[in-house]
């Protein structure tokens, strides 16, 4: 059970998860996880493969339905709440990017379903925030993984609410200055007190996020 | 109660869907291809005595088109379900109902439309006449948009399964039997010199209600598959 | 590897059931062979011969019935997988699955006595009959469902989207007969209907209502058998059925 709260934090926490359970087929991947995720706060969810942190990620998104306890969205279980595109901004492990679109096209249409500004001003900064401006009329199938990545993390750039924002391994594919890139995006929501809770293999964090741990090695079931 | 989609999503992805399939033509075509094959099947089964063929035509010409239709449906959340796009769809809060709606009417466009303009044509191979070829486009017209529904419904349910195709026409078919029924008479009834309101009201019915209650289904089938 | 100890009410109402049921079975079992004994010894020997069919008729006493349970238990398999959805109540879940085989054995079996009983009316196996065409459907219907659970890996996927099919196709049956009989009138020729059903003497409604009860027990206890095989296989973590199994094996 791992819910301490870090002691530099403040307000009323964004996420709540009390109690999960996540069942995989006949087996429970993990149970009784506690979990707060409060403002200026970054959570980094460890684990070996398999343990069930895309699971986790995605009961914590409101996308599965967890076999026992509950995750509340600023108070309101998550399901339920009205605000939850505005206030939740999932990437999956998967980038939800068309292979037959342009990245200019694909971006917008993501921006656009969530609501967010998707005018082509917009989508040309995101894109050129992330160096691929000249990639715009590209097709995502002759994209790289690394650009493919940058392209779903271009979502993130126009982002300029305290949001919660849940990443599945961002940091897979990117180089160096991908890294960095991501790195200075992270702390700047956290600046303006988003809160960010991602998984990642790799220990690129920057240090300046202050990460807190949460590994769900320590939750397993059986 | 989730707010409801705005224009501006279902516009959104029914364009999307639209500029997917133009980009690939070819696969877009597939289905037609395979009607048109398949109808020609039959007179080489059958033999080419023109009485047997009028008579046998509505029946061949409705069910190859309802095969087109289904083996074209199951790709219609596959991809979108391998690439992350279907849990972007659900995060956005908006009406499923709507989405499954429109994702199921951008599918009559791309594959029940061109059935509806194709499959007169294939009438004339099977000598109907010019009154029933009339009323095989109009029942068709009726008659595939409760196809792409319940196709629709059937991609839902057997998401990201191994056998999808084949499983969905076996789940679907039984279901779209009352359409087959109401479509086909409508076509024989003129052929045979009779009115074909009753069929084709019926068949309206049928349409009004398939496209009232399958896409609140299909949303929970979207719900359950990625649970 | 120890198990995790689960909450006490996710498999209260599994192994209540196991327990129950066990109890039931042997006189469910009971119930079903002697009713169906008397009601095929009515039906076959003491019910009087029909004028216009002779003997030939004598298997509606098994294909009516049939038919009838072929309908009520995709009717109950629908709900209880609703109820299984809906209340996210596993043990109602498995109940539903254990009824579709059954539901497919008697829908087989009404064809195949159907059939049987067209055969001297008509000369052929098979007539298109609107009833026969129907119980094709539900066939059709079965297949699909048991076709479905069994494709999906995780449980209560499976369990989910066969509700949802199994209810979808509930309320299209209604539509599917209708369209059926539609159907069959339409057509140029003569109605082709099945040999109506001779005037009922009492002695065969008793023995059709026998055998309809007979078939009722044998359901439940067929049932029964099923999903206490699917309990056992689905809470094979739980401390009961470790304890069944360890008390099976006896005093080592």
């Amino acid at each position: 059970m791992l819910s301490a709260p870090s002691s530099f934090h403040l307000g009323e926490p964004h996420l709540a998860a009390r109690g999960l359970a996540c069942r995989r087929g006949a087996r429970l991947l993990f149970e009784k996880v506690d979990l707060a995720l409060r403002p200026a706060e970054l959570v980094w969810l460890r684990g070996r493969n398999g343990r069930g942190k895309t699971s986790l990620l995605r009961l914590l998104a409101g996308i599965a339905t967890p076999e026992a306890g509950q995750v509340l969205l600023d108070g309101t279980p998550i399901a339920a709440n009205g605000l939850r595109s505005q206030r939740v901004v999932y990437l999956g492990h998967q980038h939800a990017l068309k292979d037959d679109l342009t990245s200019a096209e694909a971006l917008e249409f993501l921006l656009r379903i969530h609501g967010r500004r998707s005018d082509r001003a917009s989508v040309d900064a995101a894109l050129s925030h992330w160096g691929l401006l000249a990639l715009r009329g590209t097709l995502i199938r002759r994209l790289s993984q690394g650009q493919r990545r940058r392209v779903a993390l271009a979502r993130l750039v126009g982002e300029e609410d305290a949001a919660l924002w849940l990443l599945d391994e961002p940091f897979d594919a990117l180089d160096g200055d991908g890294i960095e890139r991501l790195n200075a995006l992270l702390l700047q929501h956290l600046q303006r007190g988003g809160a960010v809770l991602l998984t990642s293999h790799q220990a690129t964090l920057a240090p300046a996020l202050r990460a807190r741990e949460l590994d769900l090695d320590d939750c397993a079931a059986g | 109660m989730s707010p409801p989609a705005s224009p501006s999503l279902l516009a959104a992805l029914f364009v999307r869907d639209l500029r997917l399939a133009l980009r690939r033509r070819t696969e877009a075509l597939l289905p037609i291809g395979f009607f048109v094959v398949a109808v020609a099947l039959f007179p080489l089964g059958v033999g080419p005595e023109p009485q047997t063929l009028r008579q046998i035509a509505p029946g061949v010409i409705w069910v190859c088109a309802l095969l087109a239709a289904m083996l074209s449906v199951s790709q219609l959340y596959a991809s979108d379900f391998a690439d992350g796009t279907l849990e972007q769809l659900l995060l956005t809060g908006r009406s499923t109902t709507l989405m499954a709606a429109a994702r199921a009417a951008a599918h009559w466009t791309l594959t029940g439309l061109p059935l509806v303009i194709a499959a007169p044509l294939f009438g004339l191979l099977f000598d109907l006449s010019s009154a029933a070829l009339r009323i095989l486009a109009l029942s068709l017209l009726l008659g595939t948009p409760v196809l792409s529904l319940l196709g629709s419904l059937g991609a839902a349910l057997t998401l990201g399964l191994r056998s999808a195709g084949v499983l969905l026409i076996l789940i679907v078919l039984p279901l779209a039997i009352p359409a087959l029924i109401f479509g086909t008479g409508a076509v024989a009834a003129v052929d045979a010199g009779q009115p074909a309101g009753a069929h084709l009201s019926l068949l309206g019915a049928l349409l009004i209600v398939t496209a009232l209650g399958v896409p609140p289904a299909t949303a929970a089938a979207l719900r359950i598959s990625l649970d | 590897m120890s198990s995790p100890p689960l909450r006490f009410f996710t498999f209260a109402a599994p192994s209540r059931f196991y327990s129950l049921s066990g109890r039931l079975l042997p006189w469910l079992w009971g119930a079903a062979a002697l009713v169906a004994a008397i009601g095929l010894y009515l039906g076959f020997f003491v019910a009087p011969t029909d004028a216009q069919q002779g003997e030939s008729y004598r298997i509606i006493f098994i294909h009516v019935p049939a038919a009838w349970m072929s309908m009520v238990v995709y009717l109950a398999m629908a709900a209880w997988a609703a109820i299984g959805w809906i209340f996210n109540a596993r043990m109602a879940s498995m109940l539903a699955r254990a009824l579709a085989p059954s539901g497919l054995v008697f829908t087989l079996i009404a064809l195949a006595t159907g059939s049987f009983w067209g055969k001297p009316a008509w000369g052929t196996w098979w007539v298109w009959d609107a009833r026969l065409t129907s119980e094709l459907i539900l066939l059709f219907l079965y297949l699909g469902y048991i076709a479905l659970v069994e494709a999906i890996d995780d449980v209560r996927r499976a369990d989910h989207a066969g509700a949802l099919l199994a209810i979808v196709g509930a309320v299209n049956v209604p539509v599917i007969y209708f369209s059926v009989r539609w159907w069959n009138t339409l057509h140029q020729g003569a109605t082709i209907t099945m040999s109506a059903a001779p005037k009922m003497q009492s002695t065969m409604l008793v023995a059709m209502l026998l055998l309809t009860f007979a078939f009722w027990a044998y359901a439940f206890a067929v049932v029964f058998v099923r999903t206490r095989a699917i309990v056992l296989e689905r809470e094979h973590d739980a401390q009961w059925v470790r304890g069944l199994a360890l008390s099976a094996r006896g005093p080592s």
